[in-house]
Parts: C-alpha cells; structure tokens; sequence
C-alpha cells in the first residue's frame, strides 16, 4: 500500500543534482513504491533544499539501506577517530 | 475487439476548485462512440506504468484520462512533484474526488463519448476510485485494485485530508464494483477485504471480488519484483470485461 508515513531529519551539508550543488537543510525519509527503482517497495530519501525547490533522490532496496547505514556508522567511527 | 490505432496526448480539464488541471488522454482512433475512463494513478505519482495502463484501456476501446493529481505542486517533473505532495501530507480527499468529477466531465464532453464513465484506481488510487463512486454522481462502473485504507484500523490515522474511512460511506455506492486483491497483501489484508465484502454485501450492493493467491500488492507492475503474469492477465481480463458489461 502506498504509505503517507514519512521521517523528516535536519540535516547541514550539500549534495549534488543535475543543476550543480545546493545547500540541503532536510531529508525526507520513507518506505514505499519507488517512482524509478525497481523493487515493489524501497527505502527513499529526498535531500531538500532549504526552499524546497531542488530535490536529491534516492531509491534503495530495504537490504542495501540497512547495510549502507552501518557502513555510514563505521565510516563515521573511523574516521572521527582518524582526524581526532 | 481491440483497437491498434489510438491517439494518446495531453489535455487540460477543469479540476477541483476551478483549477486547470493537467492529464494524459488515450483514446481509440475513429469516431467512436466510445465509453470513458478516468484512471487514478498511485501514491508514487503519475509515472510511465500509469500511461502505459491508459494505453492498454484505450487498446481495449475506452477513452481513458488519466489526471495528474500532483499539478498543483508543478512545475516539476511528476516524481519531484510526488515528492512535494508526499512532503505535503498526500493530497485531500475532497481534491481528488473533484479532480475525478473534472474528468468525469471532460469526458463526457468529447464528440466520440458515448455517455458512460467509470472509474478505474491502483494501490491508494483504489481508494480514491472508492471514494468517487460513494460520493459522485454518475459514475457507471468503478475498479478498486488493490487499494489500501478503505478500511481504517486505527482512527488515527485519520486526518484533516482524509477525514473518513472509505468504507463507512459505503451506502452511498451507487456503481457496480470490481475489485481485485492479492491475498499476501498486507494492505489490503484479506481480514480487510473480507471486511468490505461483509459491508457491501449487507447493504445489497452490486459488486465482483476477486482474490488471487500467489500474489501480493501491485501485482500488475510488469517492472517489479511483485508482478505475477497470469493473475495480471486474468485481473486485466476482468477489469476489460467488466468494463464493457457496465459501460458499452
């Protein structure tokens, strides 16, 4: 079923589009039917720009979302701990 | 009887609130008469399956439009535009249900229409198609694929934009109802759809289940792991020949 349930986080950082770089001030989470990717459900983030006009989407299967949040994790710890 | 030749573009209909609305148009090539068919697209937005299943309509001898119910967050491609409707909270039931009636409208307006107009919806745009026929006049058949929240659970997730269960309007129904599900759907579950048999059947409507195992939610979409080819091509069956029986 299509879901109306979406996680919003506050984020500080930049990503890129089509049209070059923009700040990103949220990210807007869901799982759901994606638009592109295809899988019958995926893990979607929308990183916003602060007027909300520009979007950096990605469509991720539940596997591989789950696994890039531990690599996000350790990539953080090791790092952190390599330029602290 | 099918029809190879077709002309499929982009029209302008008058929507809810007055608004110009956009839309994708198929229709059989020739004079017709032909009946008329609004599709609902789901949550994801007006994306390509849902052009190629107005085609297919079309394919099949209905003039079919399929709104936009994202234009008014445009410009925008129709996925950013999905994007800002999801960031939105969803669009409003009574938007939707005025949107469908502009189409109902457009329809009945062209030369080739012979009169009759039903309403077609997948996954949420089930929904909607459930809502139009329980609150607009003159639909003459309506096709509930697989469209979740009918039945609400929980009361709160009722809000300001979809204030009421589908199914409590139930007696208002007034067109004859298809229905296909997937029995490993979790939305509709099967409790779910044993719960809206139960009620339309109480209330002595006129309606056609049908529930395929082996299959789950969205078993149409050619482009995902869910689709199941001979439930799709037996539901499609269903949905073309209910469609003629009600609407030629």
């Amino acid at each position: 079923m299509c879901s109306y349930i979406t996680e919003t986080a506050a984020i500080v950082g930049s990503a890129k589009g089509p049209d070059g770089w923009v700040n990103v001030t949220s990210a807007n989470v869901y799982f759901d039917h994606p638009y592109h990717a295809p899988l019958d459900h995926a893990l979607s983030i929308d990183f916003m720009s602060p007027d909300s006009s520009q979007r950096v989407a990605v469509e991720l299967s539940a596997e591989s979302a789950r696994a890039l949040v531990a690599r996000i994790l350790s990539a953080l710890e090791t790092g952190e701990a390599e330029h602290a | 009887m099918s029809y190879r030749g077709m002309i499929a573009e982009m029209v302008s209909f008058k929507a809810h609130n007055g608004d110009t609305g956009e839309a994708y148009y198929a229709r059989p090539s020739g004079a017709g008469p032909f009946p008329g068919v609004v599709l609902i697209h789901h949550m994801p937005g007006w994306d390509d399956w849902c052009m190629e299943a107005t085609r297919k309509l079309a394919h099949f001898g209905f003039a079919t439009i399929a709104p936009h119910l994202y234009f008014r967050h445009g410009p925008g491609t129709p996925d950013d535009l999905a994007a800002k409707a999801r960031t939105a909270g969803g669009v409003a039931d009574d938007q939707v249900v005025g949107d469908v009636a502009g189409c109902m409208a457009f329809l009945r307006e062209q030369a080739e229409a012979n009169g009759k107009v039903g309403v077609i919806g997948f996954c949420s745009g089930g929904r909607h198609t459930f809502l139009a026929a329980c609150r607009l006049e003159g639909v003459d058949a309506a096709v509930d694929c697989w469209g979740g929240n009918v039945v609400v659970d929980d009361p709160s997730q009722l809000t300001p934009q979809r204030p009421v269960a589908p199914i409590d309007l139930t007696g208002k129904l007034q067109a004859p109802l298809l229905g296909l599900f997937g029995n490993d759907d979790k939305n509709p579950s099967p409790a779910h759809v044993d719960k809206l048999e139960e009620t339309l059947k109480s209330l002595g409507k006129s309606y056609e289940f049908h529930r395929y195992d082996g299959a789950g939610h969205g078993f149409f979409a050619a482009d995902r792991p869910g689709y199941r080819p001979e439930q799709a091509k037996d539901g499609w069956q269903k949905v073309i020949s209910f469609f003629h029986k009600h609407l030629d």
